[in-house]
């Protein structure tokens, strides 16, 4: 499998990413942001960090860069996009995932592990959490407060798009269990189509025992197995 | 009554936000802005008739707690 | 213009030192002149009141390849592989705006170790705030701790480690210390002396505003009640600008382009190319035309002493001028050819084509005055404590009492705001005795802490400085380290009282011999006086900041009690030491009295012992045991590991509190699993240690016979008590 990564000014867990994936055999390249052609891949990636130091909005500014045509006719083709954290700011403010990440409810930076339900196993990205469909991973944002309208979030459920929720180690959804406040629990999202993956939690960053975890490996393990 | 309180970072501070807006309407072929300075606006209703009352509150305020006197300026405006 | 006394005053240069500029230069300064001179002869730049003191320091052990004296200093980790480290003080802007301040310090000290060429890998801070209930001790803390996670986590770069402490000295006198670490290849360190002539001296980075005009005289000057009008002076900092920086510089550094680069701090353009210069033993000429300006109309004295963020000054080689621009271009950062490297010696200012300042070069460094201050010795008042006093207390009660205080209460509030575990090498997080992180791509790691002891220090400082390197010591061997070296920040009030000059000789004394003993010499760090308020001056806090090294991942040691039924020692000798303890600060109300000496042998000794243990895998859990004494060590393994102790008080011991609150030095708790008993115990007679049985692990609580058993659960409660009720929220 390829994957691009698109790299933004102030894009920070490129690095982090490109070793998740290449862990996995999935090749990788870095794309720069003014580029104008993706090269040949079946994923690409808009990593995580801080992109335009999350100035004027989130994610706002990396959203005009000129790769994200490209980016757009690669999801339009079918072709799989993954955004982490920032990555996944960036897919909402194109448009490519409906809702908003609103400023946490606390009005901090978070940055812990949670507990998360895998709540659609049917798609490329998380078909290996079949086998341990609640899982750890970590949080790190400062606008990961999840909101839509309700028709929105009734499609989301309805439609069964909601990939990943917060919720207590045993997987119990509880409002207690969310960190940031987002509508339902939601933590990452999938568009109509399945394609693409919106997530706030760094699955790049449990990939390794001895750094306390893999069970960030699954997701790697799923896009390695789906081509 | 409704009065408005816009808070801006002062002249000589720097202003990042305000800088890569610029850079990036420059990138999207706004080739004619000079400069952008970012901001907050404040919406304040204020249950008060006299127009000096409320202005005067809506200055203290701003003082005390809108802007950040150390690197902001502020400036009030009665709406209708 | 004429320099009046008023203009001379406010540069704050003394009659004497405006004498001695006259003397050196052969005439009187002009205005930018007298800038230029107040920038590099402040106590910040120059040293002036502490170099005659930290040249006595310790700087050099088989791992140091760099000591004090660069942007940062750097030690051998083995395989081509260094770690370039550093700690700075942002106290006075950060006690102005507290986020810009503590912000902007994360900013500077980063520059420090990237510019020598170093990913920078960690960052770490200790700060201090007054009070509890001090009227602006909340708003502070905010702001410090968002400006701290604000800067660092839009660098993407993990904040691992600190501390955070109140005590009412620091009122009026916050202190934010920053701690960066970077990681670069032995063969590829970049240094700031300036090398050949006609060499170009190029600028890169942010654009020049007026920024902190004299933010490093400000730095040097105490606060009276108009702090508020010194306003202007503090800046604001750009992370997405710096980040670029940090990868454009990398980028360039990537093969020979760079001669020598600095980056611009506190004194801008100033210090760093007089700096650059002297090291050199060369000239500089620039023509202020060419230096990109933020602000219409901008005067040189503006753009000498701006202190805008985020700029370096490079002398290149003067081929690859080209290629740098491109680097920089895509980075979309200034880049300008702003001077050259001379043979003249002297620093020389052109602007519109006129000559505007001709200073010799070592009127500003080496020939700045360097002061012999008096000082006084302090005096230590001995203290006689009767224990029945506390025969009423319990224990059970003074541990609630400790537990919710906040300098003893568990932080998640601070460091959850801290990206932990951003470019993924992160291996122990804030809460145990050291950071743990792992060297990219290889199989070893590196051990990190920063610690200060001002109460200790403020009752004895000699004796202080080197319990505070000690505990460093002892926080890096816990986690199964290998310590190598330290980095210092010296915070201290105003030198020109003799008591406070006798703090920081007596510190330092203190600190080289700590140092020395324990092979830990100091690489880099710096020193911040006139923290003083209305005469007020906060109590002495050397800050220690060491790195160690972990050359088995395996070896890897926490403090998390693993198994039930484990037994619990205690290493070393406990006398029930109680002056100065959290017992008698924050329980009984007691204050005065010696700190707990300090024996380096049994330091050393007691030290190496663990580290035996840990490397022959006969330990569970280790923590050293510090403020608090033995019952808060062992309440913290128990709440980090949720399994609980029965403990119990040595028969020799008839005091219980001065035995479980005691807070002898040169002490750790240890789980062993019982089938290892016998092996550790037959190598602390080989090491001649002194230990003692404490108790066995157990299932969910914490017991000590006759006096209490709690539940770790509600120790836990107790424990992030104080953070959540300050800020008034609920859980998570």
């Amino acid at each position: 499998m390829k994957s691009s990564i698109i790299v933004f000014p102030g894009s920070n867990c490129d690095r982090d990413i490109s070793i998740a994936l290449e862990k996995f055999k999935i090749t990788t390249q870095m794309v720069w942001h003014n580029e104008t052609k993706l090269p040949k891949s079946d994923l690409v990636v808009l990593p995580g960090g801080f992109s335009y130091g999350d100035y004027l909005r989130t994610g706002c500014i990396a959203s005009k860069s000129m790769i994200i045509k490209e980016v757009v006719n690669h999801s339009k083709k079918g072709g799989l996009i993954l955004g982490i954290c920032n990555g996944f700011q960036i897919l909402i403010e194109t448009g490519l995932l409906p809702g908003v990440l609103l400023r946490n409810k606390k009005l901090r930076f978070l940055s812990k592990n949670v507990n998360l339900k895998v709540i659609n196993v049917e798609n490329q990205f998380c078909v290996n959490y079949k086998k341990k469909n609640i899982i750890e991973l970590p949080i790190a944002h400062n606008e990961g407060n999840y909101f839509a309208d309700q028709k929105t979030l009734n499609h989301l459920e309805d439609k069964n798009l909601i990939a990943f929720k917060y919720c207590d180690k045993n997987g119990k959804i509880d409002r207690d269990y969310n960190p940031n406040g987002s509508s339902n629990n939601i933590a990452g999202i999938l568009n109509e189509n399945k394609n693409i993956l919106g997530m706030m939690p760094h699955p790049e960053r449990l990939i390794d025992p001895i750094l306390s975890g893999e069970d960030g490996s699954m997701l790697f393990e799923s896009l390695n197995k789906s081509v | 009554m409704k009065i408005s309180a816009t808070v801006t970072l002062k002249k000589d501070v720097l202003d990042p936000q305000g800088k890569v807006v610029n850079q990036t309407l420059k990138n999207m072929g706004y080739k004619n802005i000079i400069s952008v300075r970012q901001g907050k606006f404040f919406e304040i209703e204020i249950n008060e008739t006299n127009k000096d009352k409320a202005k005067k509150m809506v200055e203290e305020i701003s003082k005390k707690l809108l802007a950040n006197l150390v690197i902001e300026d502020y400036s009030i405006n009665i709406e209708k | 213009m004429k320099i009046s006394k008023e203009i001379i005053e406010k540069h704050g240069i003394k009659n004497d030192e405006y004498e001695k500029i006259i003397k050196l230069i052969g005439r009187t300064p002009n205005l930018l002149e007298l800038g230029i001179f107040s920038a590099m002869w402040n106590e910040h730049c120059s040293y002036k009141s502490s170099k005659k003191y930290l040249k006595t320091l310790p700087t050099k052990n088989k791992n140091v390849i760099q000591g004090p004296g660069e942007n940062a200093g750097v030690i051998d980790i083995e395989d081509n592989d260094a770690i370039v480290f550093k700690i700075e003080s942002h106290n006075h802007p950060s006690y102005i705006e507290p986020y810009q301040g503590a912000a902007t310090g994360v900013g500077g000290i980063l520059r420090d170790v990237f510019t020598m060429g170093a990913r920078p890998i960690a960052t770490l801070n200790s700060i201090h705030f007054g009070n509890q209930d001090h009227f602006k001790t909340k708003n502070l803390l905010n702001g410090v701790v968002s400006g701290i996670g604000g800067y660092g986590n839009c660098m993407g770069i993990p904040t691992v480690g600190g501390e955070v402490k109140f005590d009412h000295s620091y009122n009026e006198n916050i202190l934010v210390n920053a701690m960066a670490v970077g990681l670069v290849k032995k063969d590829k360190i970049f240094y700031s002396k300036a090398r050949g002539i006609n060499q170009p001296v190029i600028y890169v980075g942010s654009k020049t505003g007026r920024d902190g005009i004299h933010g490093a005289s400000m730095a040097s000057a105490e606060f009276d009640e108009n702090a508020e009008e010194k306003k202007p002076t503090v800046q604001v900092g750009d992370p997405f600008t710096e980040k670029l920086l940090l990868e454009a510089c990398l980028e360039l550094m990537k093969d020979d382009s760079v001669i020598a680069i600095q980056d611009m701090g506190a004194a801008g353009l100033t210090s760093s190319s007089v700096e650059m210069a002297s090291k050199g033993n060369l000239g500089i000429e620039i023509n202020l035309n060419q230096v990109p300006c933020r602000e219409k109309k901008m005067t040189p004295y503006e753009m000498m002493l701006s202190e805008s963020q985020e700029r370096m000054l490079i002398i290149l080689n003067s081929k690859k001028i080209d290629d740098a621009k491109k680097i920089f271009n895509k980075w979309e950062l200034d880049f300008a050819v702003i001077g050259k490297t001379t043979n003249t010696k002297n620093l020389v200012l052109n602007f519109n084509n006129k000559e505007v300042a001709n200073l010799p070069l070592s009127s500003l460094s080496i020939d700045a005055p360097v002061y012999d201050r008096k000082w006084k010795k302090n005096i230590i008042h001995k203290k006689k404590i009767s224990t029945k006093d506390f025969k009423q207390i319990k224990i059970v009660d003074a541990l609630n009492i400790i537990l919710k205080t906040p300098n003893n209460s568990e932080k998640s509030w601070v460091w959850e705001q801290y990206d932990q575990t951003v470019m993924g090498d992160t291996i122990l997080k804030p809460g145990e005795d050291s950071a743990v992180i792992k060297i990219h791509k290889k199989e070893k790691a590196i051990a990190l802490t920063v610690d200060s002891s001002s109460q200790y220090c403020k009752a004895d400082p000699l004796t202080g400085g080197k319990q505070v390197v000690s505990e460093a010591w002892r926080n890096l061997i816990s986690v199964g380290s290998n310590p190598i070296a330290i980095t210092n920040c010296l915070n201290f009030g105003n030198p020109e009282k003799e008591e406070i000059m006798g703090q920081f000789v007596e510190c330092i004394d203190g600190i080289t011999q700590a140092c020395n003993y324990l092979d830990f010499p100091v690489v880099s760090g710096n020193v911040s006086f006139y923290n003083e308020t209305n005469n007020k001056a906060i109590s002495p806090t050397p800050t220690i900041g060491g790195v160690g090294l972990i050359k088995n991942l395996k070896k890897i040691m926490t403090k998390k009690i693993k198994e039930i039924g484990s037994s619990i020692f205690v290493i070393g000798k406990t006398n029930g030491h109680l002056y100065q303890s959290e017992f008698y600060k924050e329980v009984m109300g007691i204050k005065g009295g010696p700190p707990p000496e300090v024996n380096l042998f049994n330091e050393k000794n007691n030290g190496l012992f663990i580290k035996n243990l840990i490397s022959e895998n006969l330990v569970l859990s280790v923590h050293d045991i510090s403020a608090g004494g033995i019952l808060l060590a062992i309440t913290e393994m128990c709440i980090s590991g949720n399994i609980g102790a029965k403990i119990k008080v040595p028969k020799n011991y008839t005091n219980l509190h001065s035995y479980l609150f005691g807070e002898d030095q040169s002490r750790y708790l240890i789980e062993i699993n019982e089938k290892n008993v016998g092996e550790v115990k037959k190598i602390s007679e080989k090491f001649n240690i002194f230990y003692e049985i404490l108790g066995k692990t157990c299932k969910d609580s914490l017991i000590l016979d006759n006096e209490f058993n709690i539940n770790v659960n509600n120790l836990k409660k107790l424990n992030s008590y104080w953070f959540k009720n300050y800020f008034e929220e609920s859980s998570v």
